[in-house]
């Protein structure tokens, strides 16, 4: 388990300030004229050492995709993007970071900005993050006041901006180059890729984006040192990250753990356990909604991180884990699901587009019952013919709950159908 | 040169290219919906999908991916099979399956290819969606349940049209294509978009339900109804024109027709003259041919030549030009004129009077001056080249004239000749622009050049060209935008005034003051007819316009669509129709009728068939020889020096929809007018 004083995030309930003065208290803002001094190089292998994994669900190295940005300018700007757009079902850690501890982003986006040359950083949170936004302009106010940021930022002669964007509320502006062309004025879409960001991004000038979390942990891992990071969690899923628990557990909880923790560990720690106990656990969808769900079985001895949750077909996600105990109904459950898929898709490619629609309207009659045995094939194939045929992840992540429904409920869908079956025939 | 192996063959191809591309060179047919060549990349349909390694284990769009050195590509392999009948079957579950009522039926890509690539059945069992028709105007039909969603109509508005008034609304399956707030497309090249929508979602509105396009017989010709001479294919049904599409011609119309081009055909079907008349007693008479070309050629013979005139209008063709031409200088008259606007032009070297830049070289030059032309009303898929230029980038447009919305950002310098002028004596900062630039290219129109004074501004328009170094080496930047299909073919055969000869305008004046006693009008109605006096007035047209109305006899032509003709368009290009359909009625060719009338005239023509007609053309100037080539003209002093009014320039043409005998004639060019004016009137309800 974690020691506090390992923690990266010690506000994360906002029991103490989030402001200036309560964010220096707790030692953010130190020594960051010093790390910025160490150089550009140093920044970016630091954190490519530390083994920080993107936070925001897919888990790409950060410090490999801020090497991705061109060393030399060529006449263009770059700029730091980060993605605070926050609106994966059950994820509401980036939330906590801005309400409680916003200093912590802030001074990310000024040594990730430095590491990757950029001058200006844009925080584009989120619509419904409201007062969020409030908090995160008062700090960056702040911040612009204190001489942290700006022309001379920290005094290290390094001119950076950090602009707070905030967006109208959709799912797809989460992904990266839907957040860019949203950032730019224009209807939220993915691009093709490539170009990637890295080449042709914002404003077409060289772009990184990155999650709140991975910018909001690199100014303690730059201090601390890469190997105190990379001390946490198994090889290649290192550090330490937030996990939101919620569901049918005593405490649902937002808590700072170390990375490759057991999942019965971190639940019956932090939540206070699954209600009536682990016996009464059904099934968890362990990072957010766009992940496979992992029956009890699973979920017994898996670890909450990246390469193991694979290896169970599933994934790390947001880390936002979602407990299901035997009191729900998991067909319906992950319905749901579709239906806020088939909402937020964006509409711009074909397989996503019609997909989305038609798993719903088959994943409604399956909560009823209404379907015959062979459309489950045809509903596990549809999601194989959106699986990875898409411009974005989104078809991914419409496709895959279904898919771990299928895998290891389908028993349950198969009783409900035969059910039904045998009900209207009885009423014949 | 990137190498790279499609479906087991090793291929080399330019760099840059994209896989699509790549796999189309190496012969492979790659499905695809949204793609366009013309258009930026969407990728969004995603129904070009082949296998590429190294890469992902999963299907990559080959529009939207660059080749690449040792890329392997499989176009053919189970996976991509696999994800085609996938896409295939997304789109149709939501599609209508009502080919036999659509209107594309037979030329849908989305039915073609669901043949080719799709399942045989039907796995869906939910509801199909359904989406509100949205109103595009008078000209697009819309049926938007059929969309696919391919976004190819808002690329084309948005990229080449330059009109960015269609967009998607909403999200997911929800999402709509249309206009947000419902109005009619303000583009004149709307029409285009029904040929790029691969399914039945924007068909023609005129057009619908009238005929299947199995039934059509095509024939391939030119549009003369502005002068860029664009490639237009005219699908006929027995006696009628039912529609006219774009042909492709990269150095011409690339493959965009304006709306009128395509949309003014119904025009062809009424008000048109299939008899020949005589005035007798005041009114029009139907006679047959013998007596009318007996009346109008003893008319012709005994009349002195100096009291006899002719003009030819706007779409005459060249052979007709021609065989008048020497019926009139038999006649000994030289009063003859192909300008009917008044256009001083023609009377120097051949670059003088041309588009010399060529319209594919629009693309080479790197600033533009348009002086006294409205190109988007006056040849708007010249426009929409230009447009494609501006696009490029680093292209500064300046215009002097009246100030309008040319879909591309050009800076108005000016109202009338002082502008010019001062660009001459670099006393305005857009000359250092011209000055700078190394292609500069100057379009003069006929709005600067349709005045008393044109001959000087034409002399002005050349100094300013030699000021800024427009013409050097192989680049000639000097270009006059005409309107008429006609006028390049007219000043090439000499079509002009004779020793003392008269102009148009001297025409109608002697016309009206009695000097001048018959006149003959070759499909020129667009003079002013009302002022002709008691002259005898000779129409020889296909429509019942003006000219008829004020004619003493009138013999029937054929339109374009109906003869055998050579027109040269703006650039100097000769090009040449076909036949679609027969003239109606009695009806005939106009070169053939300005035979049969030099015989009754006693100053018989020496030709007995077309090819006679043509062999002529080419002996009077190497241009008729050479059907579909541009030759450039040489760069000589052209233009008289004189005294210029500053009067500012007025663009010749108000109404895009209503210039000729033919859009005058068309029901659905009258209703985009209408459309244009603001909009259909609101419906009361007790309006049936």
């Amino acid at each position: 388990m974690l020691q506090d004083q390992d923690r990266i995030f010690t506000n994360i309930y906002g029991f103490n300030d989030p402001f200036l003065a309560g964010a220096r208290s707790r030692g953010d803002w130190d020594g960051t004229k010093d790390i910025l001094a160490k150089g550009r190089e140093w920044i970016v292998e630091e954190i490519k050492s530390s083994g920080l994994r993107g936070r925001g669900g897919a888990g790409f190295g950060t410090g490999l995709k801020w090497s991705f940005m061109p060393k030399e300018s060529d006449g263009r700007p770059h700029y730091l993007v980060v993605n605070a757009d926050e609106g994966e079902p059950g994820t509401c850690k980036d939330r906590e970071i801005m309400r409680h501890d916003p200093h912590k982003l802030i001074e990310g986006c000024l040594l990730a900005g430095f590491g990757m040359g950029a001058h200006a950083a844009y925080i584009y949170v989120r619509g419904e993050f409201y007062r969020e936004t409030e908090a995160l302009q008062r700090v960056v106010d702040e911040a612009y006041d204190a001489g942290l940021l700006g022309d001379d930022a920290c005094g290290s002669g390094w001119k950076m901006d950090v602009h707070v964007h905030r967006g109208a509320g959709a799912y797809i502006c989460g992904e990266e180059t839907a957040l860019i062309e949203s950032l730019e004025g224009k209807k939220g879409q993915p691009r093709l890729k490539p170009p990637f960001p890295a080449n042709a991004g914002l404003y077409g000038c060289p772009t990184t984006v990155n999650n709140v979390e991975s910018i909001a942990v690199a100014p303690e891992i730059l201090r601390r040192g890469a190997d105190w990071f990379a001390g946490f969690g198994r090889q290649n899923n290192t550090g330490t990250k937030l996990f939101n628990i919620s569901g049918h557990v005593e405490h649902p909880c937002t808590v700072e753990e170390e990375m490759s923790i057991p999942l019965k560990t971190l639940i019956e720690k932090h939540a206070g356990g699954v209600r009536g106990g682990w016996d009464n656990l059904l099934a968890v969808i362990p990072g957010g909604a766009s992940v496979p769900v992992i029956p009890k079985s699973i979920c017994d001895n898996v670890l909450m991180d990246f390469d193991a949750l694979r290896e169970v077909q599933s994934g790390l996600g947001t880390a936002a884990v979602m407990v299901m105990d035997r009191s729900t109904d998991i067909i319906q459950a992950i319905a749901r699901l579709s239906a806020f898929y088939k909402h937020e898709s964006c509409g711009q490619c074909t397989p996503c587009r019609e997909g989305t629609g038609w798993m719903m309207r088959v994943m409604n009659r399956m909560v009823a019952g209404d379907a015959s045995l062979e459309e489950i094939d045809i509903l596990e194939e549809v999601t194989r013919q959106v699986e990875g045929h898409t411009i974005c992840a989104l078809g991914d992540a419409a496709a895959w709950p279904i898919q771990g429904l299928i895998r290891h409920f389908r028993d349950e869908i198969e009783d409900r159908i035969r059910k039904r079956g045998g009900a209207a025939q009885a009423a014949e | 040169m990137p190498t790279l192996i499609i479906d087991g063959e090793e291929i080399e191809v330019e760099a840059g290219l994209t896989v699509l591309q790549a796999c189309e060179f190496a012969g492979k047919e790659i499905p695809r919906f949204c793609y366009h060549e013309r258009l930026s990349v969407a990728g969004n349909c995603r129904m070009c999908l082949v296998e590429v390694s190294p890469g992902p284990p999963k299907p990559a769009a080959s529009c939207a991916m660059p080749v690449a050195d040792g890329m392997e590509v499989k176009t053919d392999s189970d996976m991509v099979r696999k994800a085609r009948q996938g896409v295939m079957e997304f789109l149709l579950i939501n599609h209508p399956l009502d080919c036999p009522i659509c209107d594309q039926g037979g030329e849908c890509d989305l039915q073609d290819q669901a043949m080719a690539y799709g399942n045989d059945g039907s796995r869906f069992l939910e509801n199909k969606r359904a989406v509100e028709d949205k109103d595009l105007g008078p000209l697009i039909k819309t049926i938007m349940t059929r969309c696919i969603h391919c976004t190819r109509c808002i690329r084309f508005a948005t990229e080449v049209a330059g009109v960015p008034e269609l967009g998607a609304t909403g999200r997911g399956e929800n999402m709509e294509v249309g206009t947000y707030v419902e109005k009619a497309l303000s583009s004149e090249l709307s029409g285009n978009m029904i040929d790029l929508c691969p399914v039945g979602a924007l068909t023609s509105k005129p057009y619908a339900f009238t005929a299947r396009s199995w039934e059509l017989k095509k024939t391939e010709s030119i549009d003369v109804l502005d002068a860029v001479g664009s490639n237009i294919r005219v699908d006929t049904r027995g006696p009628e024109v039912m529609r006219i599409l774009p042909r492709n011609n990269d150095g011409v119309n690339e493959e965009w027709i304006s709306d009128k081009a395509r949309f003014a055909c119904d025009g062809l079907r009424r008000q048109r003259l299939d008899k020949p008349y005589l005035r007798k007693d005041g009114k029009l008479q139907p006679v047959g041919w013998p007596e009318a070309l007996s009346v109008v050629g003893q008319k012709l013979a005994g009349t002195s030549g100096d009291k006899i005139a002719a003009i030819a209008g706007d779409l005459a063709d060249a052979e007709a030009m021609l065989t008048l031409k020497e019926l009139m200088d038999s006649l000994v008259s030289p009063n003859i004129d192909c300008r009917q606007d008044g256009t001083q032009i023609g009377e120097g070297p051949r670059a003088a009077y041309l588009f010399n830049s060529t319209i594919d070289g629009i693309e080479d030059a790197d600033a533009l001056l348009i002086v006294g032309s409205n190109p988007r009303l006056e040849a708007p898929v010249l426009n929409a080249r230009i447009r494609k230029r501006y696009l490029m980038g680093g292209f500064p447009v300046g215009l002097i004239g009246e100030n309008a919305d040319l879909t591309y950002k050009a800076e108005h310098l000016g109202a009338g000749p002082d502008t010019l002028q001062a660009l001459i004596d670099g006393s305005i900062r857009f000359a250092e622009v011209m000055k700078g630039a190394e292609r500069p290219m100057i379009i003069v129109g006929t709005g600067a050049l349709a005045r008393p004074d044109g001959p000087a501004i034409l002399a002005q328009s050349r100094r300013l060209a030699e000021t800024v170094d427009a013409v050097s080496g192989d680049w000639n930047g000097f270009n006059v935008l005409q309107r008429a299909a006609s006028r390049i073919a007219g000043l090439d055969i000499g079509f002009r005034p004779g020793d003392g000869g008269r102009r148009t305008n001297r025409i109608i004046a002697g016309a009206a003051s009695g000097d001048i006693e018959v006149v003959y009008l070759l499909g020129a109605d667009e003079i002013d007819t009302s002022a002709l006096g008691n002259a005898f007035v000779i129409y020889q047209g296909h429509h019942g316009d003006a000219g008829a109305h004020r004619a003493d006899a009138i013999l029937p032509g054929a339109a374009y669509t109906e003869k055998e003709a050579t027109y040269v368009n703006v650039e100097g290009r000769a090009q040449q129709t076909k036949l679609a359909i027969f003239p109606p009625g009695e009806a005939k060719e106009d070169w053939a009728i300005i035979r049969a009338l030099s015989e009754s005239a006693g100053k018989k023509l020496p030709y007995d068939s077309l090819e006679q007609v043509r062999a002529r053309l080419a002996e009077i100037h190497p241009v008729f020889a050479d059907i579909g080539e541009v030759t450039p003209a040489a760069w000589e002093a052209f233009g008289i020096e004189g005294d210029i009014e500053s009067a500012p320039f007025r663009n010749p043409v108000t109404d895009f929809y209503l210039t000729d005998v033919i859009s005058r004639a068309s029901e659905t060019m009258a209703e985009c007018t209408a459309a244009a004016r603001g909009g259909n009137p609101e419906k009361t309800g007790t309006d049936g």
